[in-house]
């Protein structure tokens, strides 16, 4: 019971007990008032950003090999044209840009953003679910759901540093698998009622502090991020519902809502965001339809990040994944199955832009993974280590051990941040 | 408060882990006495569990007027005159769909309603056939949460929808659908066989539809020989993955072809065709693989649609699939982590030893000493804290309030973000974004009733001696009424099963 409550049951202002809450890393008193904590100047201070496309983006038509010679006749109908209004964008003369993708084609060109082509995590199975559990995890098979890599990793940053104060990010009404865990995770999403009332919400937290602790960790650190979404603009229309997460508006709002927060610079440094839809069995379409319109919206986003990320852009690097791929041929409802691998982006001021990683195994039917998806010749484990040490500056012995247990025979990928 | 703090404690585990929470006065000694009889007793007749509502279509009739509607567009269409508007007024005159007597759930408030996921639709137009079908069930369903004292069988209902999901959000035929398949293969075997239901949910159009199924030809069949079109698995994986055996059920990637080649030619009439009444189950032999088919170690004669038929029944009673359900049920209704092992092993020996009967299985539930200890771990997920709102206030009239609070808690109707359905851990119901939801929806719920509760009595009511001096006490020092009630919403009691 508090002893903050007068005996008429009034409660005296500015004296609530935080009790409880302060295991959560964040206070009520720092909801409240909102701290503006100045970074130290001239230290580095790194953004990661991670987009999930959920149910397995089809690599080979958002990155198609179109001088693969197998390419024309495996993707039929959906091949991408090399030239007229619909052509591919050209990359490096081997692979293309599906040309919905116009702002990574042009950070392509000028060095910010980067492809990384025939990757896949270590699952070779093709559950989506599964995929996506492994994906999200860190492990190297399905079934542990306790916590994420993007948590861990905020766990293993040395203490104090400015990456892990302020714990992670993710966008939705649920916090997804990769930031699940014991480091401090805010969410945000936009929002359609009316705000509960500060004083409601101080009474309610303050029940939680006595009754429940799990509830009030969770709940003020939804009210923390709700308060600096609005201190970073994202209120009134901004913050209404635009779409789903499948829908190219509600991707846009998504991105602007990481974005700010990841902006401010008290804000998070490590934020996730999911992208639904991409689960194209029918009617996928080529250069427009189905995909196209989900690339484009993807793309949306880019344009997003780069726009509202600018005064942090040199510091930033976004790494776009899926959980697998799609089989190479097309079946018969000019869809595409489940498959293995596929093809990740990177972009951002960090970013070693420019380049296409990739060991292409090549598309003939005897260099198919079991003889019908795209042999996957990069680890995305590798790629994520990769990024998790030049760029957030773990060391190498916690990514084996801790972020990607069971990962130490592959080592992170150099050269993908400058 | 008549009860013990024991006999309370007894009667909330029974009223928030396996039902929909108390009814005001539903703490009774009775239900103290003996809280596994009174949900056993949940378990007896099927027939409770049917809906019966002259607003619903069977789904044949569903279909039958989406396609007529889509018929009469394209006509329209093609005529180059927009009469659509008038069209669907008439059409909505002649269902007796007028629009809803404002008010909704007593008090009238402000709550408006969402626009629906999809399409986009000026607000003076009336909505299409399929979104007015859609609101009918989904009101339909929300009432359903009113009728029984504890709501075991109502939470068995939802536990199989999710397991069985479909999405709206793929397509018209879905959204005028979804309420029926749950009405028409889901509540008639809830408390049935879970083979039965199995095949019931497996032919019918919905998810047929949302499965891809409709769009799998055999590619030796007739048609997949005459035309551009082949198998698609979609359906065959998602049985075997997450309708029976589960992922680590022991299958393999040519059990799934296997089983996609065994269902294809299931489908449901469309609109024109001769094969039958449009949007009824049919087995269309000129899609079907031809040939034995071996999934599983067994080899099916192919013997048209029994063929599927039977697979279907031999993985329903495989044991890997009672084990999925067993597991599924148990973390779904006691505890996400290390659910009690002894009660998954005892559940799935029951499912076994009685050839997949569910009544059986749930009375095995709630009468094992497993399922009684601990505290109540999880949160009520969106749908379950709407219900209990319902059954103490009253069944919403208008659509927007059932719809916007669980699209805003990220539990659209009827429209999961993919077949696996909706997650039911605490980690993801109880999320910061989550609760913060929770809390603005309290509010505005509370605005809504206004100072229909006194929120202390209520409390009382729904939680007996199980309320604790902390809630008790934060609900009294409310400033008003209204504060009191969104307290009462949100305190851990009523979140928390």
């Amino acid at each position: 019971m508090s002893d903050h409550i007068t005996p008429d049951g009034c409660r005296e202002a500015g004296l609530i007990t935080r009790r409880g809450l302060l295991g959560a890393g964040v206070s009520f008193y720092a909801w409240a008032h909102l701290n503006r904590v100045a970074s130290a100047a001239g230290a580095r201070d790194p953004r990661l950003l991670v987009v999930i496309l959920r149910g397995a983006l089809d690599g080979l038509s958002a990155v198609p090999p179109i001088s693969d010679p197998a390419y024309a006749d495996l993707r039929g109908e959906i091949a991408l044209p090399t030239e007229g209004a619909f052509a591919a964008l050209p990359l490096d003369g081997f692979f293309a840009l599906h040309p919905a993708m116009k702002n990574f084609a042009r950070l392509y060109k000028d060095k910010k953003a980067s492809v990384l082509h025939a990757a896949a995590t270590p699952y070779r199975e093709r559950s989506h679910f599964d995929g996506q559990d492994l994906l999200e995890s860190g492990y190297d098979r399905p079934g542990r759901v306790d916590s994420g890599w993007l948590n861990r990793a905020l766990q293993a940053m040395p203490a104090g540093q400015r990456v892990n104060s302020k714990g992670g990010l993710g966008i939705g009404p649920a916090t997804p698998l990769i930031l699940r865990g014991t480091a401090p995770v805010m969410g945000w999403a936009p929002q359609g009622v009316p705000n509960a009332s500060d004083d409601l919400a101080a009474r309610v937290l303050d029940l939680y502090t006595h009754r429940d602790p799990a509830l009030g960790t969770a709940l003020l650190a939804g009210l923390d991020t709700d308060k600096m979404a609005k201190a970073q603009g994202m209120s009134g229309d901004m913050a209404k519902p635009q779409g789903g997460s499948a829908d190219p508006k509600g991707m846009a709002q998504a991105a602007q809502g990481a974005a700010r927060l990841l902006a401010a610079s008290d804000g998070p440094r490590v934020a996730a965001l999911s992208f639904d839809g991409w689960d194209t069995h029918a009617n996928q379409g080529g250069a427009t339809g189905r995909l196209a319109s989900l690339l484009g919206g993807l793309d949306g986003a880019f344009g997003v990040f780069e726009e509202v990320l600018k005064p942090v852009w040199n510091e930033t690097a976004v790494i776009v994944v899926t959980e697998f791929g799609r089989t190479a041929r097309i079946n018969g409802t000019v869809g595409s199955d489940h498959g293995t691998g596929t093809v990740a982006f990177m972009l951002g001021g960090a970013v070693a832009g420019g380049k296409i990683f990739a060991d292409w195994p090549g598309l003939a039917a005897n260099q198919l993974h079991e003889g019908r998806d795209l042999k996957p010749t990069i680890d995305l484990r590798v790629v994520l280590k990769g990024l998790l040490q030049d760029h957030l500056g773990i060391p190498a012995s916690v990514l084996a051990e801790k972020i990607f247990p069971g990962s130490n025979q592959v080592s992170a990928m150099k050269g993908l941040v400058v | 408060m008549a009860l013990s703090q024991e006999e309370a404690r007894r009667a909330l585990l029974a009223l928030h882990r396996f039902g929909l929470g108390a009814k005001p006065g539903g703490m009774t000694a009775d239900l103290a006495k003996d809280p596994r009889g009174a949900l056993r007793r949940e378990t007896w007749d099927p027939l409770k569990l049917f809906v019966e509502d002259d607003s619903l279509f069977t789904t044949q009739v569903a279909l039958s007027k989406h396609f007529d509607e889509a018929k009469a567009e394209r006509v329209a269409r093609e005529s180059n005159r927009d009469d659509r508007r008038e069209m669907q007024a008439a059409r909505a005159r002649s269902m007796g769909e007028g629009n809803p007597a404002p008010g909704g759930m007593a008090g009238g408030m402000e709550m408006s309603a969402a626009p629906p996921p999809k399409p986009a639709q000026a607000p003076q137009q009336q909505p299409q056939i399929e979104q007015i079908i859609y609101r009918n069930e989904a009101l339909a369903r929300i009432r359903k949460a009113e009728e029984p004292a504890i709501g075991f069988g109502e939470r068995l209902v939802l536990f199989w929808s999710n397991h069985f999901c479909v999405s709206v959000a793929k397509g018209q035929i879905s959204r005028a659908t979804a309420g029926a398949l749950e009405r028409e293969a889901i509540r008639p075997h809830v408390l049935g066989k879970f083979a039965d239901m199995l095949l019931a949910v497996e032919k019918h159009p919905a998810m047929l539809f949302y499965l891809d199924n409709r769009q799998s030809v055999g590619p030796n069949s007739r048609a997949g020989k005459n035309r551009n079109v082949g198998l698609n698995e979609n359906l065959g994986r998602e049985i075997l993955e997450l309708h029976t055996l589960g992922v680590d059920g022991g299958y393999t990637q040519a059990d799934v072809t296997a089983l996609a080649k065994i269902i294809t030619g299931w489908t449901f009439v469309g609109a024109g065709e001769k094969l039958g009444p449009a949007g009824t189950f049919v087995f269309t032999a000129n899609r079907h693989e031809p040939g034995d088919q071996t999934m599983l170690g067994k080899t099916y004669r192919d013997t048209g649609v029994e063929q599927g038929e039977l697979a279907l029944r031999d993985v329903a009673r495989h044991p890997a699939t009672a084990t999925h359900v067993a597991r599924k049920l148990v973390r779904h209704f006691i505890a996400d982590d290390a659910p009690p092992q002894v009660l998954v092993a005892h559940l799935a020996k029951i499912f076994r030893d009685t050839d997949g009967d569910l009544a059986e299985v749930s009375r095995a539930l709630v009468s094992h000493d497993e399922a009684w200890k601990g505290e109540l771990s999880k949160v009520r997920t969106p749908y379950e804290w709407l219900a209990s709102v319902v059954r103490f206030s009253g069944a919403p009239k208008e659509f927007g309030q059932v719809i916007q609070p669980l699209n805003l808690m990220g539990a659209p109707l009827w429209a999961v973000p993919g077949p696996n359905g909706f997650p039911d851990t605490f980690a993801h119901w109880a999320s910061p974004e989550s609760l913060r939801t929770r809390l603005d929806l309290s509010a505005n719920i509370a605005r809504r009733l206004g100072d229909r509760f006194n929120p202390s009595d209520l409390a009382e009511q729904l939680f007996d001696a199980a309320l604790s001096v902390d809630t008790a006490q934060a609900i009294r020092r409310a400033e008003s009424k209204q504060q009191g009630m969104a307290i009462l919403l949100m305190s851990p009691e009523f979140q928390r099963r």
